[in-house]
């Protein structure tokens, strides 16, 4: 049989443009990049276009952007109150983009931007410092009162900070391993499901059996679609209460 | 920030300041709520409840403690670097990673959190991956599980 399957091939970055070395890195305008781009280009025609017109009766893409206002509005405001409110636009960039970057990798032979570690570590990483930044800002060191519960027993206090500190400090890599795991995992299942189709078909009499995998990818495929829109709502509603913390900092 | 300055002109014309924005948004809201049937709540509520799909739920808690155990590693690698502790630093912050895993698998499951009942899945279950908000109850259920942890050892 020649067929083989390769479903971490998807993930491979490709250069379009290479732009140099920095030592032995190379550094390079990939098809990542192109995709970051192509996102930010249809959340802004979500955004921009369709409300310029700022018609009193929205239009079909107008409603569009309403809805996905009105959601992360109510998301922030559930989580962090009236206080939050200045987080909402930091909020929004964040939901759109991990939103449309996911259903972009839903495109068939599409690139999963958000599959890729480094991609949501960073979001991770802009969120944490945001919270962290603001925090010492606006409460300054009171904002580390955070670590330490109240109405503890001081000797467990010393087991109990270090506790709190690494559960901060897991933060991050919860928020971001769960979008890339959730991605990874799920396009990686997709294709080894249908290549089961393929190398079904393949294998004379069991060739009956290929439909049974046909139906499972077109249920994992819209299980995918789900996950996509989930993800970028669990990603919205966590930096939402991270930034809680950073609001209100008490124990 | 691009983003925010399309999206602050979107708003409304200028910016107001935000008490009065909220005051006047309330003032509206209480008179869209007047005038809506009341079967709008419960649609409201609707999406939050697909959040808690048992495959979202198994993703979250593993994650979380996948974190915890990942973040307490990190550090103690760090603390060996640093200070020359060489194999104390991991082991002691590993551990305490572990419990911090478990930590955040309790508080994101709702055992510890807002309080052992309130926080159950049927609840406000939008805010329920982290309910790391009301932090007193879940603090003295953490202390039990500290005391208990410190007795096995």
């Amino acid at each position: 049989m020649a067929v083989t399957i390769d479903p971490i091939h998807q993930f491979e970055l490709k250069s379009l443009v290479p732009l140099g070395h920095i030592g032995h890195q190379q550094l390079a305008f990939t098809q990542s990049a192109l995709y970051m781009f192509a996102a930010v280009g249809v959340i802004a025609l979500i955004t921009i276009v369709a409300t310029s017109s700022r018609a009193v009766v929205p239009g079909r893409i107008q409603s569009l952007a309403e809805i996905f206002y009105e959601f992360i509005d109510d998301t922030v405001h559930q989580a962090t109150g009236d206080q939050g409110k200045k987080f909402m636009p930091l909020v929004f960039s964040l939901f759109m983009f991990v939103l449309v970057l996911n259903l972009f990798g839903m495109i068939p032979y599409a690139f999963a931007v958000t599959s890729h570690l480094i991609i949501t570590f960073g979001l991770a990483a802009l969120v944490i410092s945001v919270v962290v930044g603001y925090g010492v800002y606006k409460h300054g060191t009171h904002f580390f009162g955070l670590f330490v519960p109240s109405g503890v027993p001081k000797p467990l206090l010393a087991i109990l900070v270090p506790i709190e500190v690494i559960s901060f400090i897991s933060r991050p890599i919860s928020l971001s391993v769960r979008l890339f795991a959730n991605m990874l995992a799920g396009h990686i299942a997709m294709k080894i499901f249908a290549f089961f189709v393929v190398q079904l078909l393949l294998a004379g009499a069991w060739s009956v059996l290929s439909p049974l995998p046909l139906f499972l990818t077109i249920a994992l495929t819209a299980l995918e679609f789900l996950v996509a829109a989930l993800q970028a709502y669990v990603f919205a509603t966590l930096t939402a209460i991270y930034l809680n913390d950073a609001l209100h900092p008490g124990h | 920030m691009n983003g925010d300055d399309t999206k602050g002109g979107g708003q409304g014309a200028g910016t107001p300041p935000e008490s009065d924005l909220s005051a006047r948004l309330r003032r509206l809201e209480t008179q869209i709520e007047r005038k809506r049937p009341s079967a709008a709540p419960g649609t409201s509520a609707r999406p939050r409840d697909t959040s808690r799909t048992p495959l979202g739920q198994a993703m979250t808690l593993s994650t979380e403690f996948v974190a915890g155990v990942i973040a307490g590693g990190i550090l103690g690698w760090i603390a060996d670097h640093l200070l020359g502790t060489k194999p104390w630093g991991m082991i002691v912050l590993l551990l305490l990673g572990c419990v911090a895993g478990f930590y955040n698998v309790m508080r994101a499951s709702g055992f510890a959190g807002r309080g052992p009942s309130g926080a159950r899945p049927g609840g406000s279950s939008g805010t329920g991956p982290g309910d790391e908000t009301g932090a007193a109850p879940a603090l003295e259920r953490e202390k039990k599980g500290g005391s208990g942890h410190g007795g096995h050892d």
